[in-house]
């Protein structure tokens, strides 16, 4: 069985293998997956709208904190609204680097959820629809949690998090810039 | 008639000077409105400009950090308070396990360091219980959108808890015994990896490191070198298949091997080790299940074969408490020649409260049912953190 898996010339191949991924002059970024202003582009058939501000004070500011679990790190967050649907590009840290997430809320219900930029180690699978498919109608209750529970990805707990708080901080903004 | 004319003719006269005075002060006003709506916007584009910046610099970091660098951690302290049985010893004792600091740095947008350095045990020196140990310091290179290499000290692609185990991702104050004797958890080389995916949500490993030294130790654990000026004779070679396109799905399997476990110091001698594992998350329910098993040619007294599984159940009741079981059985001398009394069975139930989602505090309960008797029974409480 062991010598099955026995491989002689693992030396060599080990400096062949260091000589590769140190050489590599190609290297890319691999975490970019739609540019904001591409999301954009194709949620609003290549017309978006002015970019509105909505600033996180007072009881909006609390409640953003309550859905984040921490202090929000901007003062204010810019949207794109054309009548029911806003779109909101929002940003929040899975362990240790920011995730990029276009979000559209339509009707007070997500209508779609796309990792734009993902900077983590680990725990990229979330931008798999097969993941984010989860998040499609999800609304708020009265709670500002979502109204359905989101299944996660074993060892990426962090970044489902994160994009979890994302899509309720979305939600919850989307309903106050109608006041 | 003409005296009125005269009147107002002169009226006029007189008000000129005031009506060209007013007009004057009008335009004035005029242009100091002007002067001020510029400034304010001025201001207002001014204050625009400082948020964007404060802001940027903002997103670019990680948790209490300054531009390209992130610093992290987490720790856990236990209490376990276990009664011997068949000639066990009891256990009566406080310990902080584990502080543990992350510290990375992104040179680009596609090269990035990350590091883990560990204190065991609080106190580290000659004649300490402790030790400062450094599991993770790597340069992480991205290849493409789907690939990805390292090179320096990291985490074996193995098991459940091996490269995740902040204590409020898993249930149980004390890590799994199976993963801990048989994997062996925690377990870092050095040497280079690549990492990437076939398909969605179909993820492949596959790593070429310094291996175990087993040419004086038995048990797989006691073999580890921790790259602290390791024999490098032979090498290990370990590819890991990942699949998760079903949320809250996560099916593994590990295997590593290499040529020569004494690294040179006695008569060449190979090793072996499966593993595979299934984590299911849907709403509250949770279930692991791990099987590892190692295959050690040369080996007598039943060292040659070790292995073990574990299977836990969980429930959320809400989501700050969860509970949960968990059976262990592991055999560190399953081979030919073993002593028949060797293995090793542990039943966990407990619960983990989590008061804020990256503190947890956990209660639990474990039975031993071990071959040889030798059992170790009671509580174990730990609080832990992770940021």
């Amino acid at each position: 069985m062991a010598g099955f898996y026995r491989i002689n010339t693992m030396k060599k191949h080990l400096y062949i293998f260091v000589l590769l991924l140190f050489v590599s002059s190609s290297v890319t970024a691999r975490g970019i997956y739609q540019k904001p202003a591409n999301f954009l582009d194709e949620v609003f058939n290549s017309k978006p709208p002015q970019a509105n501000v909505i600033w996180l004070t007072g009881s909006i500011r609390t409640k953003a904190t309550e859905i984040l679990n921490h202090k929000p790190t901007r003062l204010r967050i810019r949207y794109w609204n054309n009548q029911q649907r806003t779109a909101w590009i929002l940003e929040e840290i899975g362990k240790e680097k920011p995730i990029t997430v276009g979000i559209v809320i339509s009707n007070n219900k997500i209508e779609k959820v796309k990792v734009l930029v993902f900077r983590e180690s680990r725990g990229d699978e979330i931008r798999h629809d097969f993941f984010t498919q989860q998040f499609k109608h999800a609304r708020l209750n009265t709670n500002n949690q979502l109204d359905r529970s989101i299944d996660g990805i074993s060892g990426a707990t962090l970044s489902v998090r994160a994009l979890t708080k994302l899509t309720r901080l979305a939600l919850f903004l989307s309903t106050q810039i109608k006041q | 008639m003409n005296k009125l004319n005269k009147s107002a003719f002169l009226a006029a006269l007189l008000s000129f000077p005031m009506l060209s005075q007013a007009a004057s002060s009008t335009e004035q006003l005029q242009k100091e409105v002007d002067a001020l709506k510029n400034q304010n916007k001025l201001m207002m584009e001014r204050i625009e400009a400082s948020i964007d910046m404060m802001e940027s610099k903002q997103s670019s970091k990680g948790h209490g950090s300054k531009g390209s660098n992130s610093i992290g951690g987490y720790g856990e302290l236990h209490y376990n308070n276990l009664e011997g049985k068949g000639g066990a010893s009891d256990k009566d004792e406080i310990d902080f396990h584990r502080f543990v600091l992350f510290f990375g740095h992104e040179f680009s947008d596609s090269i990035r360091f990350f590091s883990e350095l560990e204190l065991e045990h609080s106190i580290a020196g000659e004649g300490k219980a402790g030790e400062i140990e450094l599991e993770q310091a790597y340069i992480e290179f991205d290849l493409s959108q789907t690939m990805r290499a390292k090179g320096g000290l990291f985490l074996i692609p193995v098991g459940i808890i091996n490269e995740t185990h902040e204590p409020n991702t898993f249930y149980g104050t004390e890590r799994n015994p199976v993963e801990k004797n048989i994997v062996p958890a925690t377990w870092w080389e050095a040497g280079a990896a690549l990492s990437g995916e076939i398909a969605k949500g179909l993820s492949y490993d596959l790593a070429l490191t310094s291996g175990l030294n087993l040419d004086s130790n038995n048990k797989i654990r006691d073999g580890r070198q921790k790259v602290a000026k390791a024999r490098a004779n032979s090498p290990m070679i370990t590819g890991r298949l990942k699949y998760t396109a079903i949320p809250g799905l996560e099916l593994a399997t590990t295997v590593a091997s290499i040529d020569d476990y004494t690294q040179g110091q006695s008569a060449k001698n190979s090793a072996t080790m499966i593993e595979a594992h299934a984590v299911y998350t849907t709403g509250a329910f949770g279930l692991r299940a791990l099987y590892a098993s190692w295959d050690v040619d040369g080996k007598t007294s039943g060292y040659d074969e070790q292995s073990g599984w574990y299977i836990e159940p969980s429930y959320k009741i809400s989501q700050k408490i969860g509970v949960f079981a968990r059976y262990n059985q592991y055999d560190n001398q399953a081979g030919t020649g073993g002593p028949g009394n060797s293995e090793k069975q542990q039943t966990d139930v407990g619960m983990s409260y989590w008061p804020h989602e990256d503190v947890v505090i956990k209660v639990d309960y474990q039975t031993q049912d071990n071959d040889n008797n030798k059992d170790q029974n009671g509580v174990n409480i730990g609080i832990g953190y992770q940021f």
